[in-house]
């Protein structure tokens, strides 16, 4: 047998090691994304003193819009139908080579930072020429807004990430994670605190919430994300809503474990996979309480102003690293 | 506060009929000494046609009416639009719904009637008979369009998503900068003032109290002071302080509603969610008071009736959650940064296109039908809240302000009342004509009725002071970014079936 041979099949069973982790990392996102956008939204109901709907209730407008026909607006093409499936797909790949649930996903080694982010980016730009396609003033001109947030975002999510490899050494995800692992003592470094703060405001905008957007408003002139959307009915804006979920869930979880990965599954036991899920689980819908906090105790911001916040989402992430690069 | 005893009858409007052609100096000389054109009401006198112009300035409560008689055959008015805008729109809208042309307008396009109405055909005639088919091809309504590298049209409307009533908005835009904003409504017309005709003076109630749904109150005392003054009924001073009381209940209510729902346009849910408790523990007070939410039935011309009074420790209650909610809204940097500098609209623009109400007060304007207009006394000098800026948050302080004025309002009216039912002696029934001018929430409406001897309706024309700021809109709206549009248009809160009748 010669080596390459060799190799693949060695690579081959690692696949097949790793595969059933990266499902079971699929299937949470699935699920939990839009569980995480329920209980986000139920509790900007309690704090706001009303019952809210039960956190399921995501899931089940999934199922509604699945049943619905299909309907394209008058003069779109196939991108209109495609894009929600772009989205979801890179959502996926995003999700299964990401240390959500396992240190040890499916192409691990081409889990890099770069990777993940661009994917998230390949999901957005599909969207917005989504968007875009049906020619409608309402598309264009969430496209437009969506794009430019998304330009402002993507910079600070990469450097704030940078900080992290600059610490761990490596720009793999799940190589970062592992060092943080082995060095518990980095939580309280500085570099890593800004990156913190860096991300939060990357994920509020990435995510579409308040301040920077308001997902529950019915106002078609100040919407970034749903203006974008406006064109989907059924099938796909299921697609579309599942995508977007989706992508929060990553999100929410990369930042979990990105900055407190206790409780991940290093080896494939059920046991462990199982009880990482759980982990992960209330390690998101922690940080989803509290983001659904900071919604309810500010108001969107003028359109104008989502810049500033996100250059100074920016202003952190650079001084996460060059905290980095001073205290080596 | 102190409340004296004086009732306050009306100044009987001072009648004359002139020449078509002394017209334009007549209102000169009336705008020139301080008056506003009020109202104007065209009537199909089956021989002639006539118009009435009604011109008021207060205080102290003066009312003049010019009439013009006009050939049925080639019905025309010199134009006023060169002398005051709402003349203009008055006169298109004449011109949709009677056929009057106003000579000299320049700017005669319709108004009411859309596009697809046959020309020629004026539904407020007598013989107007049934609506014609519409016309099928009927070229779009024409807008001007603006031309430019970048420029973009957003159309939005007529229908909206959330529970808004229907108006299309046609935005002309750079990037997000809004360069023009033309507003079309008349959507929701229900030939409202044609269905007042033939009525019996009493079941006119019905439908004034549907004119705009939030204003129950205010449409309805203006109906019943025009009819009362027809009428010649006198109601006790008495039961003009259980009127005011519900006008300021009403007031309290809507303006509660509009500071939630400020908020609630910037995404700051919580206000919004206070607000709306607020409010509805308004309504159920409004329900126990008049046996209505709305405050429907508690007033017929001639009569004031309620079934209970607010006492004075729910009247405090809704005063210190008021507050909490101006505090939530406040104290929070972002909502006031969004609030401040938005969509302002200048004193003199205000002062130019004849706004009134709550946004012509956030412009420096003092103008309040309460104090101009009285139908009580209110003590001495009634506290008109005016601010200076002319913007979002000019017209939010004004709201919260008047809710105060407002509730302390309704405390000495409720506290001094000592009766529920409040009925006036019976009179001999006869005709003629009568104004009601009255400080509704959003700002002075008027209603001007024509009686004939067996107490029916002959005309009845509304002004909801909607008619009047919707143009402010457009003005304000100039160098404001499109995604701030809904909150201006939210704090000037016009009302489209006011507007559209």
């Amino acid at each position: 047998m010669s080596p390459a041979a060799s190799a693949a099949i060695l690579a081959g069973a690692a696949l097949k090691m790793r595969m059933p982790a990266s499902l079971l990392q699929v299937a949470a996102i699935v699920v939990g994304g839009p569980l995480l956008v329920g209980l986000m939204a139920k509790c900007r109901a309690r704090a706001e003193g009303r019952i809210g709907a039960p956190i399921s209730q995501p899931l089940r407008d999934l199922r509604k819009l699945v049943r619905k026909e299909r309907i394209h607006a008058e003069h779109s093409s196939a991108v209109l139908a495609v894009a929600p499936f772009v989205l979801v797909a890179s959502a996926t790949v995003a999700v299964a080579i990401s240390p959500l649930v396992t240190t040890a996903p499916v192409l691990d080694g081409g889990a890099d930072a770069f990777v993940v982010v661009y994917l998230l980016l390949m999901g957005s730009v599909a969207l917005a020429l989504g968007g875009l396609d049906p020619g409608t003033a309402f598309g264009g001109m969430g496209s437009s807004r969506a794009m430019t947030v998304g330009a402002l975002a993507e910079p600070a999510l990469l450097v704030a990430i940078l900080a992290l490899s600059i610490q761990a050494k490596t720009s793999n995800l799940p190589g970062i994670v592992k060092a943080t692992l082995a060095h518990p003592g980095w939580l309280a470094s500085p570099e890593r605190l800004l990156a913190l703060a860096a991300l939060v405001v990357v994920v509020i905008a990435e995510t579409g919430r308040i301040p920077v957007d308001n997902p529950s408003t019915h106002l078609e002139l100040t919407m970034i994300h749903e203006a974008m959307v406006l064109e989907y009915a059924g099938p796909e804006l299921a697609l579309v809503t599942l995508g977007e979920a989706m992508r929060l869930g990553l999100l929410f979880g990369l930042v979990a474990n990105l900055f407190f990965p206790w409780g991940i599954a290093s080896s494939a036991s059920l046991p462990q996979l199982s009880l990482a899920v759980v982990v992960l689980a209330a390690k998101a819908a922690t940080i989803a309480v509290v983001i659904a906090l900071i919604e309810v105790s500010t108001a969107k911001l003028r359109l104008f102003r989502i810049p500033e916040l996100l250059a100074g989402g920016f202003v952190l992430a650079v001084l996460a690293v060059m905290t980095g690069l001073v205290t080596r | 506060m102190t409340l004296d005893n004086d009732a306050i009858a009306p100044p009987a409007s001072e009648s004359t009929l002139v020449p078509a052609g002394n017209l334009a100096t007549e209102a000169g000389a009336l705008l020139g000494a301080g008056f506003r054109l009020a109202l104007v009401a065209g009537h199909d006198d089956a021989r002639a046609l006539r118009a009435v112009y009604v011109f008021v300035a207060g205080a102290p409560d003066r009312r003049v009416e010019l009439q013009v008689r006009l050939d049925r055959s080639r019905p025309a008015v010199p134009s006023l639009a060169r002398l005051s805008f709402p003349a203009s729109r008055f006169e298109r809208e004449l011109h949709d719904l009677f056929g009057i042309e106003p000579v000299g307008h320049p700017f005669l396009r319709p108004l009411v009637l859309h596009q697809h109405w046959p020309a020629g055909w004026n539904p407020m005639r007598l013989d107007a008979g049934a609506p014609p088919p519409m016309l099928t091809d009927a070229e779009p309504f024409p807008f001007v369009p603006v031309e430019g590298p970048g420029v973009y049209e957003i159309p939005v409307g007529p229908v909206h998503a959330g529970l808004i009533e229907p108006g299309h908005f046609r935005f002309s835009v750079v990037g997000e900068t809004i360069l023009k904003m033309k507003a079309r409504l008349w959507f929701v017309h229900r030939g409202l003032e044609k269905l007042f005709e033939g009525r019996d003076a009493t079941d006119g109630v019905v439908l004034a109290e549907r004119i705009s749904g939030d204003s129950a109150i205010g449409h309805n005392l203006a109906y019943c002071l025009a009819v009362e003054e027809a009428r010649r009924i006198e109601l006790p001073e008495e039961g003009a302080r259980l009127r005011a009381l519900l006008l300021e209940l009403e007031r309290i209510t809507n303006h509660v509603a509009d500071v939630g729902a400020l908020c609630n346009d910037v995404g700051y849910g919580i206000a919004q969610a206070r607000a709306l408790a607020l409010r509805e523990a308004l309504l159920r007070l409004a329900a126990e008071v008049t046996g209505h939410r709305l405050l429907r039935g508690a007033i017929r011309p001639g009569v004031a009736s309620l079934r209970r009074l607010p006492t004075e420790a729910e009247l405090v209650n809704i005063a210190s959650r008021f507050e909490d909610l101006v505090e939530i809204a406040i104290t929070n940097t972002v909502v006031m940064d969004r609030f401040k500098g938005t969509a302002v609209l200048s004193q003199d623009d205000a002062t130019a296109i004849g706004t009134l109400g709550v946004v012509a007060r956030a412009s420096g304007l003092a103008i309040d039908a309460r104090a101009a207009h009285p139908f009580v006394s209110l003590g001495d000098s009634p506290d008109i809240a005016t601010e200076g800026a002319g913007d979002v948050m000019a017209r939010f302080s004004v709201r919260a302000r008047e809710v105060r004025t407002s509730l302390r309002l309704a405390a000495a009216l409720a506290g001094s009342a000592h009766r529920l039912e409040v009925v006036a002696p019976e009179v001999h029934c006869r005709g003629g004509s009568g104004l009601g001018i009255v400080e509704g929430w959003r700002g002075t409406i008027v209603h001007r009725v024509e009686v004939d001897a067996s107490a029916r309706l002959t005309r009845c024309k509304v002004v909801d002071p909607s008619f009047l700021n919707w143009p402010a809109l457009s003005v304000a709206l100039a160098d404001t970014i499109i995604p701030d549009f809904p909150l201006a248009n939210k704090s000037f809160n016009l009302s489209y079936a006011g507007n559209d009748l």
